[in-house]
């Protein structure tokens, strides 16, 4: 804090509302996968988190370490891509496990497997 | 102006806290296992989150580290339980 207290006001208000956009979003997103009904609807939810709520916190950190340091500071960058580039990896193969574990047991209500196209 | 960024920081670390207790929650009462496996995913993200907004408040560039760690190994985590549950087995 004794850092950041030495940002001028005009670049503290956009750090402050990005800090507060991304752990709202990130919040909205948790509170939805507790909220949602069934798996599918729920694997949606966390993306909230994962796209804007990471995206907006990290550029937060980005814009007062940069400040603070008084060089660019590029870390938290790595952290989003890795960040963005393998949420939609795991959750296309978290859906398809859980279409696979649900055909297998019959359950779910989802249509059953036929030709590909 | 600075009790902007203190509320805004404030408000971050509650948020994304109770982000992760959701998170736990539906780990708890989770009814199969890929809702499990997609809360951790969603814990995952939500304590990285947390750790990067509490290294901001206290000052120390050592949480990103932690932070890196963490967005690598719930990646690994994630896929490889993913797949086991998609194969039974991890390596084939």
């Amino acid at each position: 804090m004794s850092a950041l207290a030495t940002l001028p006001p005009w670049l503290m208000l956009p750090v402050a509302l990005l800090l507060v956009l991304g752990s709202t979003l990130t919040l909205l997103g948790a509170f939805g996968l507790v909220h949602l009904k069934s798996f599918y609807d729920r694997l949606h939810a966390p993306t909230l988190g994962t796209s804007w709520g990471a995206a907006a916190i990290l550029l937060a950190s980005l814009i007062s370490w940069s400040w603070v340091e008084d060089r660019v500071f590029l870390h938290e960058l790595v952290i989003g891509i890795c960040i963005m580039v393998t949420t939609p990896v795991t959750l296309m193969l978290l859906g398809r496990a859980a279409l696979h574990r649900d055909r297998a047991d019959g359950r779910g209500g989802v249509p059953q497997a036929g030709r590909e196209p | 102006m600075t009790l902007v960024l203190w509320l805004a920081l404030t408000w971050a670390q509650l948020a994304l806290a109770l982000a992760a207790c959701l998170a736990t929650w539906r780990i708890v009462i989770g009814p199969r296992a890929q809702d499990r496996v997609l809360a951790l995913d969603a814990l995952y993200v939500a304590i990285l989150l947390l750790f990067i907004v509490t290294g901001m408040r206290l000052g120390t560039p050592f949480l990103f580290e932690a932070a890196l760690v963490i967005a690598v190994g719930g990646f690994v985590g994630t896929v490889s339980l993913a797949r086991f549950l998609l194969r039974g087995e991890v390596i084939e």
